[in-house]
């Protein structure tokens, strides 16, 4: 037994006398730390730098097996889906991985801010940070395009269109972007150049650089209510921490990062497991134009501000306002290197994380539902229900006729049902008259189009008198007694009534 | 003052007053090598920013989108082009469609399918006489203009031409804001759109 051991440790010798390795990396790993930094709260950026090995890996076994072209990408897709034993569960880890990436990565980055960590000497990490994070949205973007289905195709009609939005070069950035002048197999082509080679090879390099500057300025300690960050003394002061209460990183802090990185990876193989693979929807052929495409989770946020802010202010916010973030981040640790650390005293700075994270969850969950698309089938699909017949008269009938064929219920809901672009008219008689309704429905305004054109003056007549019928909630009357008794049927007694008596 | 380099630079660099052949040589051989990288860059760049600069002019983009009989007068009808950019590769993003608006028997109006706001597909609703874009909700009347919605322009139009009993359309750019002016003058720079 003895002589097995010696072998391998001979062996182990024989490596490290030629590689060198082993006492710079018993040194990183035992490298001390703040005792209050082996911490629950430490542990997102080893989780993300995990699944971005999760990510690699997943990524070459695809690759093995996708096309990258225009023509072959969806088939392949279908192919690993379908045809291929366990191809689902690795597009589906690869998938769910990316979605995982995205919320570990803002998580980390959410802590770093409220913790102080960017302040001096961490400054550079920080922006290189920034970059990572870059750098990770650049990967779901590109990796949504190689999922190449109609909603890859569409959205990267909605890309180009936000390229041909700059001005004067807007034409060539559209052609570099989509390496032609058109979507097609160079537009493929380039993605997964991007997606498997450049930004992955850029995303290695900082996370290198990344991992490597928190090895030599150390750990962020945990911040005390005012204890302040000095370029002066903040050096002294860590050293003087460490050497009072300092823990060896591996094994008191490791074992928290290794458990919840495991945690990580179980709940992204159990979401691979029960939702399966993301996609790919329908196949990408630009014909098929019954289709409402929508970016992936991490973009609907986007999404939904190009539906919600006034059209006008549309394209200088959306080329300006990424640009001054970014550049904001960038500057964030330049302009407030020093100072108080502690979220308790820095009330602007736990706001302003307060207000960008539920206005991007609240814009998120727009973008999910898009209450401003049309129903596109809400004319043929839903109904008028029999509530809102109900009594009308045959002009007020054929008016709801008009109503349905005329697509008003793309836009506008009756008793729940149809589209939510336009306001709900189950109460709008109370809210305009009758010639306002008909000033409405043939000039229109501001979000709706004018039907001048399109109405015939009877056709137009009908559909008001039956809007003006839709006066909201109405408690029902009492039975209708003569149509009961003129059907021969005597009225259900009423139980109050008979109490009453 | 001192030389900020003085930090950086290797030892054996640093003082001046040891001026070597070898030093000499290194520093010459770093200039050849930036010189090879400069020349290097040119057809690297060149091939990396192809497809701006491709010149567009003097080729045939006409292409036909259907027989005259496919399109009744008064009607607008989904009709399907060609890319003339397409390769073999492209698979079905090679077929394109467009709307096509017969006004008269003889006047038409050909329509590209995207919507000027984010480029979504569009889709015309013959009984109001309207175009319904699905995502942001664009609205365009029959003749392509605005009628509701965030669009900042009309439907882009493709130039057209009768051959025959054909219809002939001038396309082959995905119309964005920046390059739809083209699809209207073949041959012209955008500038003039």
């Amino acid at each position: 037994m003895s002589g097995i051991k010696d072998k391998a440790y001979n062996l182990y010798r024989w490596f490290d006398r030629r590689l060198g390795l082993a006492k710079p990396i018993t040194e990183a790993a035992e490298h001390p730390i703040p005792a209050s930094s082996a911490s629950w709260w430490y542990v997102f950026g080893s989780a993300a730098t995990v699944i971005l090995v999760l990510q690699v890996m997943t990524g070459i076994l695809l690759a093995l097996v996708y096309t990258p072209t225009a023509r072959d990408a969806w088939n392949s897709l279908n192919f690993l889906n379908h045809g291929l034993t366990l191809g689902w569960f690795l597009r589906a880890m690869h998938g769910w991985g990316s979605d995982f990436m995205i919320a570990i990565v803002l998580i980390h980055m959410s802590q770093v801010f409220m913790f102080g960590a960017y302040k001096y000497p961490r400054e550079l990490t920080w922006i290189i940070g920034v970059f990572l994070l870059l750098m990770t949205l650049g990967m779901a973007f590109t990796g949504q395009v190689l999922r190449f289905d109609q909603d890859a195709y569409w959205g990267l009609g909605i890309g180009a269109s936000i390229m041909g939005r700059v001005p004067i070069i807007g034409g060539w950035l559209v052609h570099l972007v989509l390496g032609g002048p058109d979507i097609g197999a160079t537009t493929v082509s380039r993605f997964f150049a991007l997606h498997v080679f450049v930004i992955p090879g850029i995303l290695i390099g900082l996370v290198g650089l990344h991992v490597w500057m928190v090895l030599r300025l150390g750990i962020n300690e945990w911040p005390m209510p005012g204890r302040l960050v000095r370029k002066s003394t903040y050096v002294r002061e860590y050293e003087a921490q460490i050497h009072k209460d300092g823990v060896p990183f591996v094994p008191d802090a490791a074992w928290k990062d290794a458990t919840f990185a495991a945690a990580i990876m179980l709940a992204i193989i159990a979401c691979a497991l029960i939702f399966g693979p993301i996609g790919p929807t329908g196949p990408p052929d630009p014909t098929i134009i019954q289709t409402a495409p929508k970016p992936d989770v991490p973009f609907l946020w986007i999404f939904a501000l190009f539906a919600l802010l006034p059209p006008k202010l549309e394209t200088p916010l959306i080329l300006i306002a990424p640009v001054v973030a970014i550049l904001v981040m960038l500057a964030l640790p330049l302009y407030a290197g020093e100072g108080e650390k502690h979220w308790s005293r820095r009330p602007i700075a736990v706001l302003m994380l307060m207000v960008v994270a539920v206005s991007i969850g609240i814009f998120t969950r727009l973008g999910a539902t898009a209450p401003w698309s049309p129903d596109m089938n809400g004319w043929s699909a839903d109904p008028v229900q029999p509530q809102y017949l109900k009594g009308r008269t045959p002009l007020e009938r054929q008016g709801a006729l008009v109503f349905q064929n005329m697509q008003c219920r793309n836009c506008h809901a009756l008793g729940g049902l149809g589209g939510q672009r336009g306001p709900d008219l189950d109460g709008v008689a109370t809210r305009m008259t009758e010639s306002q309704l008909i000033r409405q429905v043939l000039q229109g305004s501001g979000n709706m189009p004018a039907y001048g054109n399109s109405l015939s003056p009877s056709q137009t007549t009908a559909l008001v008198k039956f809007l003006s019928t839709m006066k909201g909630y109405q408690p029902q009357a009492q039975n209708d007694a003569n149509r009961l008794l003129a059907h021969g049927v005597s009225p259900p007694r009423d139980k109050s009534q008979d109490t009453a008596k | 003052m001192e030389n900020p380099l003085e930090k950086v630079l290797p030892e054996a660099l640093k003082q001046p007053s040891q001026h070597t052949r070898r030093k000499f040589l290194f520093k010459v051989a770093l200039l050849v090598n930036g010189a090879v990288g400069a020349v290097l860059a040119v057809p690297v760049l060149g091939y990396v920013l192809g497809p701006v600069f491709r010149k567009q002019n003097g080729e045939n983009f006409w292409v036909p989108t259907g027989n005259l009989q496919q399109f009744p007068p008064g009607q607008t009808r989904l009709a399907q082009f060609r890319d003339p950019n397409g390769t073999p590769a492209d698979g079905q993003t090679r077929n394109l469609p467009c709307w096509v608006r017969n006004i008269d028997g003889k006047r038409f109006q050909v329509f590209a399918i995207n919507c000027a706001h984010m480029d979504c597909p569009v889709h015309w609703f013959p009984q109001s006489k309207l175009f319904l874009c699905p995502c942001h909700g664009g609205v365009y009347y029959q003749d392509g203009s605005v009628a509701a919605g965030p669009p900042p322009r009309g439907l882009y139009e493709y130039r057209y031409k009768i051959v025959g009993d054909q219809l002939m359309i001038w396309a082959g750019e995905l119309p964005t804001l920046s390059t739809a002016a083209r699809l209207r003058r073949p041959g012209n720079s955008p500038c003039l759109g």
